[in-house]
């Protein structure tokens, strides 16, 4: 072989390198500029229509004029009660698989129970919670029923997250403490979860984001049209920031004269929801720089 | 009582606890099952799974899901299309190729992609995707398949990226080296050392991607167009399955066949993604990574 056919066969295989890194960097473009689009075009149009007013106020006019508060209020209290169901057990059962189980057949079926259940529709867990707490349990379409479907629907977030955070805790620290007396429970309660904390945490604001974004699983569960009061109890229905923008968005027949409080709504709750993602993605990106171990 | 016998409870509540996403799980069968089953009384499962004709709310009413299942699986198969290569290659990037600062970056926007709400994704396809797409192909809707392909692409790319990136990430560093050191260049190492040795994680991120698309309901529920019927083109309207459960639950009287057909579609939807995350949990059990310890 001479030098020259060896550095054209060099040259060749180079190309296929530039050719493919190319490939592989507009793929990571094409991301970027989709999220950015969306969000811009979303900014651009919404910021015209918020308000003070928009935000604080009901709606009036069938729907046609006036604020979103009703939703904004409604999606809290959904969220916050969502979370409120989905904590502790995640957290539980986060603790029982890295702290207690041993390995086997019964630690196996709840982790594959988990993933299944993290890959149930969002339509499902709605037909669900229509079937179970709507209808069984009797709580009627209302804010319970929202909340415990919307719950269980980031169980498996919560868990997975409370999982890692637990498993990043190092070994060293449990034994330090078993080795000085201190019983298991002890142990995971005044070494292991306080270290883990931070990383339970961000899994926690990750799924309130997803539980405030979700539509399908409150439609049948919680969410009304329009209520003329605000909630009182949480066996009423409530607004939703997310439904209140697919009922503007699709039925009626004001769709085009809605438009401007879509684009607020949407807004609103795109703003709500990667707010609170953001400040997860900060928070562990701070933790993962100043790491102790 | 004693130390032990307080420990063992904490154990045995803690284990009790666990044990609740099981539990929800066959709630969710149980539940489904009783709402959905009263519809074979009056139709047969061969005729609800390959009936042609949804006609729910006719006298006498008809329910075939077969146009919706099939809408489902070419949504699906045309967002995977669109999905599989960019999350892919956004993972080799990512965990391969890109500097520290830009890999940090892409990681938030992707996550920041799968934090989207879908109803945003399903509006920004209703006033920005649709009406171009009418446009530029002087279509009669542009609320079509290609629409919510792209949209549920854009929803499956985060799952199917940062599941792939883990199974890179684990491709032991002695495979990379070793591939290095016989005079291989970073394509090749990538492409017929990482990505082969990283495979069976990638698939399990494809099936999960997908199973993502075909149980999303917002997206296809506002862009898909809602026909159901057999679709001819890329650009007929469809009426997937998780859209026609949200669409119609609202009017459906309750416990009328029509109900029941609802939760049954709700039943064959659920069996589907439980399928696909049976399979991509067996796939990532059976082949595990087991690092530079099995060479």
């Amino acid at each position: 072989m001479t030098g020259q056919t060896v550095s054209g066969n060099m040259k060749r295989r180079y190309l296929k390198q530039h050719l493919f890194f190319g490939a592989v960097r507009l793929s990571a473009i094409i991301l970027t500029l989709a999220l950015g689009g969306i969000l811009f075009y979303i900014l651009a149009n919404g910021i015209q229509v918020i308000s003070w007013e928009f935000l604080t106020a009901p709606p009036t006019d069938s729907m046609t004029k006036g604020g979103i508060m009703p939703a904004i209020l409604g999606t809290l209290y959904l969220t916050i009660g969502a979370i409120t169901v989905a904590l502790p057990l995640g957290v539980v059962a986060a603790i029982y698989l890295t702290e207690y189980a041993k390995q086997g057949k019964i630690v196996r079926a709840i982790r594959v129970g988990v993933n299944c259940l993290a890959g149930v529709p969002s339509v499902v867990f709605g037909l669900f919670g229509l079937g179970f707490f709507v209808v069984f349990l009797k709580f009627g379409s209302s804010i319970l029923a929202g909340a415990l479907t919307l719950g269980i629907l980031i169980l498996p977030t919560i868990i997975g997250a409370a999982e890692e955070a637990l498993k990043g805790v190092p070994q060293t620290f449990r034994e330090a403490s078993l080795a000085l007396g201190v019983s298991k429970w002890l142990t995971i309660w005044k070494i292991v979860l306080p270290n883990a904390l931070p990383g339970i945490l961000t899994g926690s604001i990750l799924g309130i984001g997803r539980a405030a974004g979700e539509t399908a699983p409150i439609m049948f569960t919680a969410a009304a049209f329009f209520t003329a009061k605000l909630p009182g109890s949480i066996f009423d229905e409530v607004m939703a920031l997310p439904y209140h923008v697919y009922v503007l968005a699709t039925a009626g027949t004001h769709i085009e004269e809605t438009r401007p409080i879509q684009y607020g709504t949407v807004l609103v709750l795109v703003v709500l929801v990667l707010g609170i993602d953001l400040i997860a993605i900060v928070i562990r990106s701070y933790m993962r720089r100043n790491k102790r171990w | 009582m004693t130390r032990h016998q307080k420990e063992i409870i904490i154990k045995n509540v803690f284990f009790i606890l666990s044990l609740v996403s099981i539990l929800i799980l066959g709630l969710i069968v149980v539940f489904l099952f009783r709402e959905g089953l009263p519809l074979f009384r009056e139709v047969s499962l061969r005729d609800f799974i390959f009936g042609m004709e949804w006609y729910p709310t006719y006298s006498p009413p008809s329910y075939g899901i077969w146009p919706l299942i099939v809408g489902s699986l070419i949504v699906t198969i045309l967002s995977s299309l669109i999905a599989v290569p960019l999350g892919v290659l956004a993972a080799v990037y990512i965990s391969e190729i890109a500097p520290p600062a830009i890999k940090e970056v892409l990681k938030a926007i992707i996550e920041l992609l799968a934090g989207l709400p879908s109803v945003v994704l399903g509006f920004f396809g209703m006033v920005i995707i649709a009406p171009w797409l009418q446009e530029t192909f002087d279509l009669p809707t542009g609320l079509n398949i290609v629409n919510a392909s792209v949209i549920l692409a854009i929803m499956a790319v985060p799952t199917i990226s940062s599941i792939s990136e883990d199974a890179l990430y684990a491709v032991p560093n002695e495979f990379k080296e070793a591939s290095y050191a016989l005079g291989a260049t970073k394509f090749e190492t990538i492409t017929r050392i990482i990505i082969p040795s990283a495979l069976s994680g990638i698939s399990t991120a494809v099936i999960l991607g997908m199973a993502r698309a075909i149980g999303e309901t917002m997206v296809v529920l506002m862009v898909a167009g809602g026909a159901a019927a057999l679709p001819e083109s890329i650009f007929d309207s469809v009426r997937p399955m998780p859209a026609s459960i949200a669409a119609e639950m609202g009017e459906a009287p309750f416990r009328s066949g029509h109900y029941h057909a609802l939760f049954a579609t709700g039943i064959v939807l659920f069996l589907m993604t439980l399928a696909f995350n049976l399979i991509a949990d067996y796939i990532s059990q059976k082949f595990k990574e087991v690092g530079s310890a099995t060479l």
